[in-house]
């Protein structure tokens, strides 16, 4: 079964298991505008927990995307590589940024559930 | 109203102007060289046999298209320009005219020093009027700009480091600092590790302790920073981080709102570097190549790289050459090619000169009372980000516009067709959708009311809910709003001539 969490830094992270998907949320993408440069870790690359793991760049900024987990990425979306607009058009979707196997148990401590998320988002 | 299109395309003195390669004609030329007479190349086979793809124009349409090209720009020179952080002050005449002087400008850097002995003796001017202004010790004239002065000062923290024998790995760098510096420490090798702001904007000696460590090399912290916004804590921030075995690099980048009204050696920084093209008048954005001399403490001194010009009983001279350096001097190297930007020594030195000591201090003294002239005039229309005062810049953010359905960038559009150079968007991140202005020492009060009843007027209309009228800004303009988005993401970046 899949679970949704979110964090401060606007990712979100789908675990399932050990095996866990991360991107940006939507209110993330609507923030940056229109994305048109993406850098995703590639496969073996390790990650720590806060750490940035990937680069976004929009026509107003470039940002980094952090790890909301530590562990060891077993994909980057090279989807995403190719066609940026992906983050716009489907963010919590097929605009995923890259997939970890994550390797500290406690790691999801502090993560937010969607309502918690959503609340967050409305608080800013 | 609806407008009718010109046959041409053209709109009065807004004339459609083609790419120069879509003039080309080739058997057209401004120049009559005379055929090459036949002669056998030594190049090896390396002949190049085609033609280099140059367009063939007489010289009228060569002139004609530049100069329309140029009546396109918009410059210090045509109108306020507020863009915040860049400091676009107007560059004086009498600067250009000291740097046309032939004895300055026809000189080559291969020259004997007995031959150039006047350039030596300004380059040791600037330095002494740069120490003076700053208090400090010693100043690497060569940086070819900001960051290549922040790379300086950091390399030479690192260089101490070696010195010392110890292998700090990170260096600490305020959210509120430029840009530049995480990329600076970044590239000489460090961890970069972010100082959260307070909510004043400001950064905390608390903040800093939290950070400090035996890892931390140094802390680059921009004063004013970015928000246009003194950091009144500098001195003890300096102190605990000298404490700490570390160094502090100051970005100078805004010195121009403190010139001539603090040293910097005081707040006991380290290394600085000092954009010539902000502080003292030098061209940029375009006019010209920055400079970014940096000053550095007693600790720093040392290291500071080659070539620095020094004088003796026989008059100036330059040591190129790490193995050249005498006394206590370790240079860490050379940066760049020959001396400097030495064009812009001139033109800085000419500033400095023309103003004097009192002048320099009005220099900082305008620039902080525009901005905060700035910051008071609108501040009940826009929303401010920090509480006042500011120091050279005030920074909004994009709160006044909330449910409007009006961006920030809507709104810039809509400056530029009041006749404006949209102040900067969206930076610094730290407030959301900022606005942010500098309108430098050289505007006078009625130029700032004019600037300011266009902003206000702006953000009235914005209020009262005419969010389309910002949606199709800029309107008067030889292009409307850009596809930004496809520039990015597919540039077209070389012309190619249209299939037949």
């Amino acid at each position: 079964m899949t679970t949704l969490y979110f964090t401060e830094e606007h990712e979100w992270i789908a675990v399932d298991g050990d095996v866990a998907t991360v991107g940006i949320t939507d209110f993330a993408q609507g923030q940056l505008g229109d994305v048109v440069f993406v850098e995703v870790p590639d496969a073996g690359k390790a990650v720590s927990k806060g750490k940035e793991a990937a680069v976004v760049e929009s026509v107003k900024a470039a940002s980094d995307v952090y790890s909301p987990v530590s562990g060891t990425v077993t994909e980057g979306n090279q989807a995403l590589v190719d066609d940026p607009a992906l983050v716009n058009r489907d963010p919590e979707g097929e605009g995923w940024f890259f997939k970890v196997t994550i390797s500290g148990t406690g790691d999801l401590e502090g993560l937010m559930d969607k309502a918690a998320y959503d609340a967050f988002v409305a608080s800013l | 109203m609806t407008e009718t299109r010109t046959i041409t395309g053209n709109r009065g003195l807004m004339v459609e102007e083609r790419l120069i390669f879509e003039y080309d004609h080739q058997n057209r030329t401004a120049v009559d060289v005379p055929a090459v007479e036949p002669y056998e190349d030594r190049l090896g086979g390396l002949r190049r046999k085609g033609g280099v793809g140059l367009p063939g124009l007489a010289e009228p349409q060569v002139v004609r298209h530049y100069t329309r090209l140029s009546q396109k720009n918009y410059g210090i020179d045509t109108g306020l320009f507020p863009l915040g952080s860049c400091t676009m002050k107007y560059n004086p005449r009498l600067n250009e005219k000291a740097a046309r002087m032939t004895g300055l400008a026809d000189i080559h850097p291969f020259q004997p020093v007995s031959t150039v002995q006047g350039a030596l003796e300004l380059m040791d001017t600037l330095s002494h009027w740069l120490k003076q202004l700053t208090g400090m010790p010693a100043v690497a004239l060569s940086p070819a700009a900001g960051a290549h002065g922040e790379l300086c000062g950091v390399m030479a923290i690192r260089a101490a480091m070696d010195a010392r024998g110890e292998n700090r790995t990170t260096i600490l760098v305020p959210e509120s600092a430029h840009g530049t510096n995480p990329a600076t420490a970044a590239i000489c090798g460090y961890v970069v590790e972010s100082i959260p702001a307070e909510e004043s904007g400001r950064v905390s000696v608390e903040a800093v302790k939290a950070k400090l460590g035996p890892h931390v090399a140094a802390v680059m912290i921009t004063n004013p920073n970015t928000c246009g916004l003194f950091e009144p804590e500098m001195i003890e921030i300096s102190r605990v981080v000298h404490e700490a075995g570390a160094y502090v690099y100051m970005d100078g980048a805004n010195f121009n709102a403190v010139v001539g009204r603090i040293r910097i050696a005081d707040l006991g920084v380290d290394a600085m570097h000092i954009n010539l093209h902000k502080t003292f008048s030098t061209p940029h954005g375009g006019g010209g190549p920055g400079s970014g001399p940096t000053v550095l403490s007693a600790a720093l001194a040392p290291y500071a790289p080659v070539p620095y010009v020094v004088r003796d009983d026989k008059g100036f001279r330059l040591v190129e050459h790490e193995r050249d350096a005498e006394g206590d001097a370790k240079p860490f190297g050379r940066m760049k090619g020959y001396h400097g930007q030495f064009g812009m020594f001139v033109r800085a030195l000419a500033y400095m000169l023309a103003l004097g000591k009192d002048g320099l201090q009005q220099v900082s003294g305008d620039a902080v009372l525009n901005a905060n002239y700035l910051y008071a005039r609108l501040a009940d229309v826009l929303s401010a980000s920090f509480e006042g005062p500011v120091m050279h810049e005030a920074l909004f953010d994009d709160r006044f516009l909330k449910d409007t359905g009006v961006t920030t960038l809507d709104f810039a559009k809509a400056l530029i067709d009041e006749g404006y150079h949209p102040m900067t968007m969206y930076f610094p991140l730290v407030v959301h959708g900022a606005l942010l202005m500098e309108p430098t020492e050289t505007e006078s009060k009625a130029a700032l009311d004019q600037f300011i009843e266009a902003v206000r007027g702006l953000a009235e209309r914005a209020k009262a809910g005419d969010a389309e009228y910002f949606r199709q800004a800029p309107v008067h303009t030889p292009r409307r709003r850009l596809d930004e988005t496809l520039a990015a993401r597919k540039p077209v970046l070389r012309w190619t001539p249209p299939q037949a």
